[in-house]
């Protein structure tokens, strides 16, 4: 194990950041967002299509990259940087993982292409640690009913994979009625869909807590890369702006400030890499399931996303203040990164849910 | 060649052959650093091999049944007197000293903080005025630890008053023996002594004693500075280990001190403790690779924060012991042994991490300067004589 970048890492990091350079720049994802299709799908197939960005965690046998969590996580890492409006997460990272554990091989050969694109119908704000909502239903072993609200992806989404009890079924998005809902994070929006006697076909089990808890610690990964480029990026403001007859990045009380961001946001990336370095156990044949490396990988999780999550949220928020007038504009594509670190914050589990998992974790349990 | 870790093992394996560990410590060790064994990659004749630094675990390995130095009152000839006179010490010099040093035969202080110059340093005033191939020294240090059985110490001095601060200042090896030094044990917060004034009134060094050019001490000092905070900020600790690994045992070990309040507030320093301690495994992976990151100048940031939350919230949950303090007597210690006393002393003793080894402000204007690029304060004594500035 390590916990710095594999030169393998670094090359895809290098061809996933110059694609993401040309095609996703802030201005790009602002057009973006603001127009009826804030996803960019064509981007999307690009990075599926280029760099096989789609099939990373899919087995060659089933036409995917067979890589792991580790670069996964870095893939993630450089969307996060520029909030890039697609459906990594969701399909490539969520869905993919449910297939994978549920045993799943025809569909898993379509989403490793990027051809087709899944969303797992669960809501953001799932925890791995609770029970699944029971809102949908399954009547005669084929036809669902209910809905479920907060889903991410789902609007690009050619099949929604639904969780019903220990089940999973996977249904043609053109039968399901997908409502779109203003959204706090404008590049990852969230749907409300809905199934009414929806044809769907059983495709094996589904095991909530393991799969939400595998996206949560690489979810840590996106929440580094867009602390990251809040940091970065407020550093060079700080050093052009003036105030005073000085650079404000001059002034003590914005240089300790700074310091302590970057010292959070080295912390981060430990932990992150930490968590994908385990999870990556998670994935391929020689997986390993013994209760103290399941344990193990579900502690490295809920450290990362916890740290990860509230050390995204404090950056940009230290961001817009550090910027001053500006950060509260429009016209800076701040808010953007505020948006999406806030969202990611509550999205699979809060931090204080992850905290709470390591009462049992790492042995610290709460009073009687 | 570079020597690697099967050369090492055979030479550990040679040296054992003519060596006998369960003999006269004082001889073994003394082998042990003739033999090269002592710090692996310092030059050879001088404790070392010239080999990779981090061959000197297999070397610890192989040579952990046999005597040992005492690293805690070692600390400072070590940490810091070592490479600074490996870097800066003439060959009679590194001769003289780093035997003794190594073995323990030597204990050293450190003679840099005075009462008006601390996170200032470059400020301080003791000075080394020169006569014929003698300095003579006069002024007073502080925070000397060891002082009361140090042989030897490093010591900074002013030699010119009428340049810039930084410019005139000499560095030398202070003989602890000579007339005109005085050690006083200053006590602390805790109660105890750890910690020592010194005064210097004339004493005589020989130029000998010099280490380095006259003028050139704040250089040396930095290299001196430098190897401190690897020293403060680098052990490895394993996970939930350290302060953490303390209060979860009172934690887990008494279900009775449990509120909700210090539940959640343990759980968010256990990830703190957690998330540092990997920045700290992937700092030490960075450096064996060769990647020399400037992480390490937050670690000593972050462990200090650390060490007081935690030591904190340890007297809280006691609630009622929380009151009590186990040993108030004014006598001296070796070294700060977190591990060996109380909750109260950890506590009130923890206060020193973020003021000793540069206080955790300096080490954020470092950060802020030298790691993210940002422009210094404006430096208003930079081009002031040292005689002329505001004291």
């Amino acid at each position: 194990m390590t916990l710095l970048y594999t030169e393998v890492e670094e090359e895809l990091r290098a061809s996933v950041r110059d694609l993401l350079a040309d095609r996703c720049g802030p201005d790009a994802v602002l057009k973006r967002v603001e127009s009826a299709t804030p996803y960019d799908m064509d981007l999307w197939k690009t990075l599926s299509r280029e760099i096989g960005v789609a099939g990373l965690l899919v087995p060659e046998e089933y036409g995917g990259a067979g890589a792991s969590a580790r670069e996964v996580a870095v893939v993630l890492e450089e969307l996060g940087r520029s909030v890039a409006p697609v459906p990594f997460l969701t399909s490539a990272v969520l869905a993919t993982k449910a297939l994978l554990q549920a045993g799943e091989k025809n569909l898993i050969q379509e989403l490793a292409s990027g051809e087709t694109t899944a969303a797992l119908a669960v809501s953001m704000v799932a925890s791995p640690y609770r029970p699944l909502p029971e809102t949908v239903t399954v009547t005669d072993g084929r036809l669902l009913n209910g809905e479920v609200r907060a889903v991410a992806g789902a609007d690009v989404a050619d099949v929604l994979l639904v969780p019903v009890g220990t089940a999973l079924y996977a249904v043609r998005a053109e039968n399901v009625r997908v409502d779109v809902v203003p959204s706090l994070d404008l590049t990852r929006p969230i749907a409300t869909v809905t199934f009414s006697d929806t044809p769907g076909e059983a495709i094996g089990a589904f095991d909530a807590r393991r799969v939400l808890s595998f996206g949560a610690g690489l979810l840590a990964s996106e929440q580094l890369g867009v602390a990251e480029w809040c940091l970065s990026t407020t550093l060079s403001y700080i050093k052009e702006r003036h105030q005073f007859a000085r650079p404000v990045g001059s002034f003590q009380a914005i240089k300790h400030r700074m310091a302590d961001l970057w010292l959070d946001v080295v912390r981060a990336r430990a932990a992150a890499r930490n968590a994908a370095d385990l999870l990556a156990a998670d994935s391929g044949p020689d997986a390993s399931h013994d209760a103290e490396a399941v344990q193990g990988r579900e502690l490295a999780a809920a450290v990362a996303t916890s740290w990860c999550s509230e050390v995204a949220v404090h950056v940009a928020e230290e961001s817009v203040q550090l910027h001053g007038g500006i950060g509260m504009t429009w016209e800076h594509p701040l808010h953007l990164y505020l948006k999406r670190a806030k969202s990611t914050e509550i999205a699979l589990g809060s931090p204080g849910a992850h905290r709470d998992a390591l009462a049992a974790l790492a042995d610290l349990p709460g009073p009687a | 060649m570079a020597l690697d870790e099967k050369a090492i093992q055979e030479r550990v394996s040679a040296f054992l052959a003519e060596h006998d560990p369960t003999g006269d410590r004082l001889e073994f060790l003394r082998a042990r650093f003739d033999a090269g064994l002592a710090w692996v990659h310092f030059p050879e004749g001088l404790g070392g091999l010239g080999a990779p630094r981090e061959l000197q675990n297999v070397v610890e390995r192989e040579l952990a049944d046999t005597p040992q130095i005492t690293p805690g009152v070692q600390t400072i000839g070590l940490g810091m007197a070592a490479p600074t006179i490996l870097t800066f010490g003439t060959d009679e010099q590194r001769k003289r000293f780093l035997r003794p040093l190594w073995t323990g035969e030597e204990i050293w202080c450190q003679l840099f903080s005075e009462p008006g110059a601390g996170s200032d340093l470059a400020t301080l005033g003791t000075r080394a005025v020169r006569d014929g191939d003698e300095w003579v020294v006069d002024g007073q240090k502080v925070w000397t630890s060891g002082a009361h059985h140090s042989r030897w110490a490093i010591l900074v001095a002013r030699t010119d008053v009428d340049v810039p601060k930084h410019r005139g200042l000499t560095y030398f090896v202070c003989d602890m023996h000579a007339p005109g030094v005085e050690v006083r044990p200053l006590r602390q917060i805790t109660g105890e002594a750890e910690f020592n004034e010194v005064f210097l009134t004339g004493v005589r060094l020989d130029d000998s004693l010099r280490l380095g050019e006259v003028g050139d001490g704040w250089r040396v000092a930095q290299t001196t500075l430098m190897n401190e905070r690897v020293a403060i900020g680098g052990a490895p600790v394993r996970r939930g280990g350290g302060m953490v690994g303390l209060v979860a045992e009172t934690w887990r070990a008494r279900p009775e001190l449990r509120t909700h309040d210090l539940h959640q507030r343990l759980l968010r320093l256990w990830v703190e403790a957690e998330v540092t301690r990997l920045a700290g495994t992937r700092l030490r992976e960075q450096l064996s690779a060769g990647q020399p990151g400037p992480e390490g100048s937050g670690m000593k940031l972050s462990f200090a924060t650390l060490n007081q939350a935690l030591s904190g919230l340890d007297l809280e949950m006691r609630g009622e012991e929380g009151l009590t303090y186990d040993d108030w007597s004014f006598r001296r210690s070796d070294s700060v042994d977190f591990f060996g006393r109380g909750p109260g002393y950890r506590y009130l003793r923890a206060k020193g991490n973020s003021i000793e080894g540069g206080t955790s402000e300096i080490l954020r204007n470092i950060v802020a300067e030298r790691v993210l690029g940002l422009p210094s304060e404006p430096r208003v004594d930079k081009d002031v004589p040292w005689k002329d500035l505001p004291r």
